[in-house]
């Protein structure tokens, strides 16, 4: 193996991207919205495209604007049509996401086709090439200064808001009577999706999102049945797919005989492994655990962590 | 469907011109000509009420009465179609300090990775206000609430991890950090043990002895007039309401559940006798 510092950003990069999804992924996985990721992660492309189209520049600011903006129609457009159309949550988000996905798709193939805006890009990114792309001399990537940057905003939205943040994911109703505005939380959770996958998009692809915002999260609940060690838990696994991920891409297909592999998909299947890891030997949650219990210990005590 | 039910409505009265009646601002909770419509059909008719200080009262009726729904439009938790819910003369957005709300416990999930003690310092939310942690007085408090509800020694558990009558009671203990004069409590004996029953009964008394008025809505005919000494008969309009012992008659149940109330009769029946 050969590692250079152009491995060393593609891993920061990465981390980077993958716990700033990890984040607000953890209350839509405790809000059961996992596919509100899904969802808004490709319905923010025509946000994307009509930002080009407007300012004609593929620059940072306008694209997280209409990438924001379409993220938060998305979910205005999912709840008006669950609401007033009768028809059941996920259907109308699939309704929603593909329909605007596909405008996206139109928009960049027709008007946009001669610019480094093309659908390939965005699905699958080009996190290997991302150290190439630098600020001034600093020689510190693009990438990295902007996701960085969405992770920071992030976690302070999240340590700024926790209590609040905690609440509407709880119970919104309380959080309504109390006079914290539920929708305003809801809203604000989803620019937050759209801002991050925007940024994640130009880096490392839309996939990637996908699995960054909901597979952390899912494996740190297997974990704790605590919120603050549940988000760290998210973050770390985050940072460790990331690892791992591109290790497993310039190692593992040597071993079968193949170039390295896209470490994009690399680094959604690690989290997918380092889940799989966690519902197996999870000390509270863990199916070997649970089963070891049901054989040696009465029902009622509670399995503590550790105790296996 | 939409002609269907455009004249359904049309079949009810139409809105009194009456002037409204004043009411005296210092009823804890007054409820003037509210009607609440899901998809247009209406769920509460007209409802015209007002309750007393100091009340344990139940509201009572068959399924989809709108009992909880009654709850949530005095709460804004959904829109009136028509009319107003006054809490303390005020309407509710005014009045957020002064009420406190125990939903249905279903209505939230009990596998979200929070302690009993994290549940029960929600109550104090409104008063830290935004950005505002819980401090360590509250934290205090929280755990005062949860002994007050007699369980105090779970206040570490994380949620999934107690039975459901102690689910209740930390849905108690949650309403009691919000120091409220009015407690709007849906169904909160539904499918308790006898233990939690009992310490609900012992908290709502408590309650009341204090000056605080407590709107339960309640299922079981048979324990009725003696958890309760005010009444609301409900079903999709307030068919009576008043003391306990001159509106629980079987005249007045007999419009609240119409054909319904046989079957519950005999069972309420059969209780008594079991009991003498």
């Amino acid at each position: 193996m050969n590692w250079t510092s152009f491995d060393t950003w593609i891993v920061v990069i990465g981390a980077l991207c993958a716990m700033a999804c990890a984040l607000p992924g953890c209350f839509l996985v405790l809000r059961k919205m996992s596919m509100m990721g899904d969802a808004i992660s490709h319905a923010v492309l025509p946000g994307l495209a009509i930002a080009f189209l407007i300012t004609g520049t593929r620059a940072s600011v306008p694209m997280f604007f209409g990438a924001a903006i379409a993220g938060v129609l998305t979910a205005l457009f999912t709840q008006w049509i669950s609401r007033f159309g009768n028809v059941d949550r996920g259907a109308a988000m699939g309704i929603v996401f593909t329909t605007l996905f596909a405008i996206g798709l139109i928009m960049i193939r027709q008007a946009a086709d001669n610019v480094d805006l093309d659908p390939g890009c965005v699905l699958y990114g080009a996190i290997e090439l991302t150290p190439l792309d630098t600020v001034g001399s600093t020689g510190i990537p693009r990438a990295a200064l902007v996701n960085g940057g969405v992770l920071l905003a992030n976690l302070v939205i999240i340590l700024v808001l926790f209590k609040e943040f905690k609440l509407g994911a709880f119970d919104s109703a309380l959080a309504d009577t109390l006079g914290f505005s539920s929708q305003f939380l809801h809203y604000l959770l989803m620019t937050m999706v759209a801002v991050t996958t925007v940024a994640a998009f130009e880096s490392v692809g839309s996939i990637i999102v996908i699995a960054m915002l909901i597979v952390p999260p899912a494996t740190a609940l297997l974990l704790t049945r605590k919120l603050p060690a549940m988000l760290l838990i998210a973050t770390v696994t985050a940072a460790l797919s990331a690892l791992l991920g591109h290790l497993g891409a310039i190692i593992v297909p040597p071993w079968f005989g193949f170039q390295t592999t896209t470490t994009s998909g690399m680094i959604a299947l690690a989290a997918g492994v380092l889940f799989t890891l966690a519902w197996l030997f999870s000390p509270i949650e863990g199916i070997l655990v649970k089963r070891w219990h049901r054989n040696h210990s009465e029902p009622e005590e509670v399995p503590e962590p550790g105790g296996a | 469907m939409h002609n269907e039910s455009l004249k359904s409505q049309a079949t009810f009265p139409p809105k009194s011109t009456e002037p409204r009646p004043e009411h005296p601002p210092e009823v804890p909770l007054a409820i003037h000509d509210l009607t609440v419509a899901y998809h247009r059909k209406p769920v509460l008719w007209d409802i015209e009420l007002n309750i007393p200080e100091g009340k344990l009262v139940g509201i009572v009726g068959p399924n989809g009465a709108g009992k909880s729904t009654l709850l949530k439009a005095c709460l804004d938790l959904i829109p009136k179609t028509s009319g107003w819910a006054h809490i303390y003369g005020k309407p509710y957005k005014k009045a957020r300090h002064l009420v406190a709300y125990v939903p249905q416990r279903e209505s939230v999930d009990w596998d979200f990775p929070v302690s009993a003690l994290d549940v029960v310092a929600m109550g104090a939310y409104r008063r830290l206000g935004w950005f505002r942690r819980v401090t360590k007085e509250e934290s205090a408090k929280a755990l005062h609430c949860l002994e007050q509800v007699g369980i105090d020694h779970l206040a570490d558990r994380q949620i999934s991890q107690l039975s459901g009558g102690q689910q209740q009671r930390v849905f108690l203990a949650r309403a009691l950090m919000q120091d409220a004069e009015l407690y709007l409590m849906d169904e909160p004996f539904a499918a308790v043990d006898a233990a939690t029953e009992e310490a609900i009964v012992a908290l709502l008394r408590k309650l009341s002895d204090q000056g605080k008025t407590c709107l339960v809505v309640h299922h079981d005919l048979a324990t009725v007039t003696t958890y309760f000494d005010w009444l609301v008969l409900l079903n999709m309009r307030v068919v009576a309401d008043g003391p306990a012992e001159t509106t629980f008659t079987r005249e007045n149940l007999q419009k609240t559940y119409g054909g319904k109330l046989n079957l519950l009769e005999k069972a309420a029946e059969a209780l008594r006798h079991t009991i003498n």
